[in-house]
């Protein structure tokens, strides 16, 4: 049982490729990092811009 | 409510005295449980975890021959990173990095005793019994004044420099450097067997956790630092923030490798950069600790307006 | 929020035990912090964002930081290297740290945009600075604990930091076995510790209102008045 369960426990994606890299005057950041700045700001942006509905809908 | 002082919108707020609503505590903790085990499962599925196997003196000598033997006569001769470190490895005049006139360094002390020579070359190869010319050569180069193996160590280095590897086999020029041909030779037959990361590992017992010389020689490398460098790990490539391939790293960590890539921390200060950067990111932390007290860097939420987003439904008096 | 009884309540001691350094704690305890707000089931109206999950995103990550540790503590440190569900509980570790940090910074930003240490908070942003800085501790050692390539690198590289401030000589980052027991032991009950802190922080003090802004005609935001003419610029 273990052994089809660690079949199905690899990596879908490979991430272990040679790393890409963003170079920018003299930032140079990789991909996946800036992947994750960019969720970052965008989860935080989504969070106080999307409306936050309650059952209660308004009333005190 | 506050003191008998003027109410300050960026440090005071009345209490509430509005409205409140049900509110399932309980259950958001679940439901946020709930999906962020969930994510985490996924995101393991997808991408996995990296796992880039160690250097050790074997992989390390086997690889590169000439490297090894350059780093061991540094260690030998006391010029390696580590012989001259200073605190807290061993004593070394004008070591120590500095933030202005003080050197915390110093200060402490050597507190991690590490002798490159005998650590990393002399007493392992003590350990080789059956070797009755690493014997003598030992003899020779114990029994010779610090001038005299001076003079052999110099002269090695300057044929190491021309060495080759044929047949797996590491091949110096001649020259007069006397016993040290034959010890670098044979640490690095021991390292390439994998006899020399034993033999550093168990030298302080059988059970040790603490790889400190085993590290510190492998640092010493040039092999370590391209392999660091090629996977873009190096402090002047933002490495402190990256991570293997292309998996994320520690981007929470931008603001304090940022600093190494700037002048003057890159530049002119850079000898003592290390302490410099720790420094200027205490304070910087510090400001981020104390924010609440801090006029003009607590108004900052106030004046950019982003709480009218945060609270609009408050604002425009939908709650 | 608290009704009055004819009897005191159960959490009162007897007049003859008030002396008791038992009953002088519990009565500090219960009186900062009533089952009804250490465990509420009411919250401001004003909470009106997704903003407000973000500290208990943080929390629940956390707490599969944790579990997948312990799951790892099991095994031993190098299980990982030698055995496919060992590799995937390590990524389970490894993608909820990184969401730890993610959620944990959107929580900062969100504080931070709310000026949250407004009323008397000022220990509640404090303890949150302090764990999150002793996250980053956690988070370190755990890298060197990993017994592969990076751990060496990263020990190589951040031993010149931390020798540099005087903190190498007691702190050997290329020392595993010593960082591995701060990581499993030291660290964790530092952050959870803090973190129950803040957390109780955050229930004596109650979540901080809005910014008072002037009421345009009609705005219904006469919850309070300032003492001076105060609202913002």
């Amino acid at each position: 049982m273990f052994a089809s369960i660690s079949l199905a426990l690899g990596a879908i994606f490979n991430l272990m490729g040679s790393g890409h890299y963003i170079h920018w005057g003299f930032v140079q950041i990789s991909v996946a990092n800036l992947l994750v700045i960019v969720l970052m700001v965008v989860t935080f942006f989504a969070a106080i811009l999307i409306p936050f509905r309650h059952k209660s809908g308004g009333k005190s | 409510m506050s003191k008998n002082r003027r109410f300050n919108p960026d440090r005071d707020v009345n209490p509430w005295k509005g409205a409140y609503r049900p509110y399932d505590i309980a259950k958001e903790v679940t439901v946020c449980f709930i999906v962020v085990a969930l994510l985490v499962i996924v995101l393991s599925a997808l991408f996995g975890s990296p796992d880039v196997k160690s250097v050790t003196l074997k992989s390390w000598s086997n690889a590169d021959r000439v490297d090894f033997a350059t780093t061991a006569i540094a260690e030998l001769d006391g010029t390696s990173g580590t012989a001259t470190y200073g605190a807290p490895y061993n004593n070394v005049a004008g070591s120590g990095q500095k933030v202005g006139p003080v050197s915390l360094v110093n200060l402490m002390g050597v507190h991690i005793p590490v002798n490159p020579s005998a650590d990393f070359v002399i007493n392992p190869l003590t350990t080789v019994t059956g070797q009755p010319a690493l014997s003598k050569a030992l003899a020779t180069f114990k029994a010779a004044s610090p001038a005299q193996q001076a003079k052999w160590e110099k002269a090695y280095e300057d044929a190491v420099a021309k060495a080759k590897v044929v047949n797996n086999t590491l091949v110096v020029p001649a020259g007069p450097y006397g016993p040290v041909g034959v010890l670098i030779g044979e640490l690095t037959s021991m390292a390439t067997s994998g006899a020399l990361d034993t033999s550093i590992i168990n030298s302080s017992g059988f059970y040790s956790t603490d790889y400190t010389k085993s590290l510190l020689f492998v640092a010493d490398s040039g092999y370590l630092a391209n392999k660091g460098a090629a996977e873009h790990l190096s402090g002047d490539q933002w490495g402190m923030m990256n991570g293997t391939a292309n998996y994320p790293g520690q981007p929470w960590l931008w603001l304090y490798t940022l600093w190494y890539q700037v002048p003057p921390f890159s530049t002119s200060w850079s000898a003592n950069a290390d302490a410099l950067v720790w420094a200027f990111m205490m304070v910087l932390t510090a400001l981020l600790f104390f924010v609440p007290l801090i006029p003009g860097l607590r108004s900052i939420p106030r004046w950019s307006r982003i709480y009218r987003l945060i609270w609009r439904d408050y604002y425009k008096g939908r709650v | 929020m608290t009704t009055t009884h004819d009897a005191p309540p159960a959490y009162e001691p007897l007049p003859e035990d008030a002396d008791l350094w038992t009953a002088k704690i519990r009565r500090k305890l219960v009186r900062a912090l009533p089952p009804d707000r250490m465990v509420p089931d009411r919250q401001p109206a004003y909470l009106s964002s997704w903003i407000y999950i973000f500290g208990a995103l943080t929390m629940s990550a956390l707490a599969v930081v944790i579990i997948t540790g312990t799951l790892l503590a099991l095994e031993g440190p190098a299980w990982w290297h030698l055995s496919t569900v060992g590799l995937f509980v390590n990524s389970l570790h490894l993608w909820s740290v990184e969401l730890f940090f993610f959620f944990m910074v959107i929580h900062l930003w969100g504080k931070f945009f709310m000026a949250a240490w407004r009323g008397n908070r000022t220990l509640t942003w404090m303890t949150g600075v302090i764990t999150f800085m002793a996250s980053i501790g956690a988070g370190l050692t755990g890298y060197l604990s990993q017994t592969n390539f990076e751990s060496q690198w990263i020990a190589t590289q951040a031993k010149d930091g931390i020798n540099a401030i005087g903190a190498g000589a007691f702190f050997n980052v290329l020392n595993f076995g010593q960082m591995l027991m701060w990581h499993i032991m030291i660290l964790p009950l530092a952050v959870v510790a803090l973190t129950v802190l803040h957390i109780l922080l955050v229930r004596t003090k109650g979540i901080v209102p809005p910014f008072e802004i002037a009421s345009p005609e009609g705005g219904a935001h006469a919850d309070a008045t300032a003492e001076t003419a105060g609202g913002e610029g």
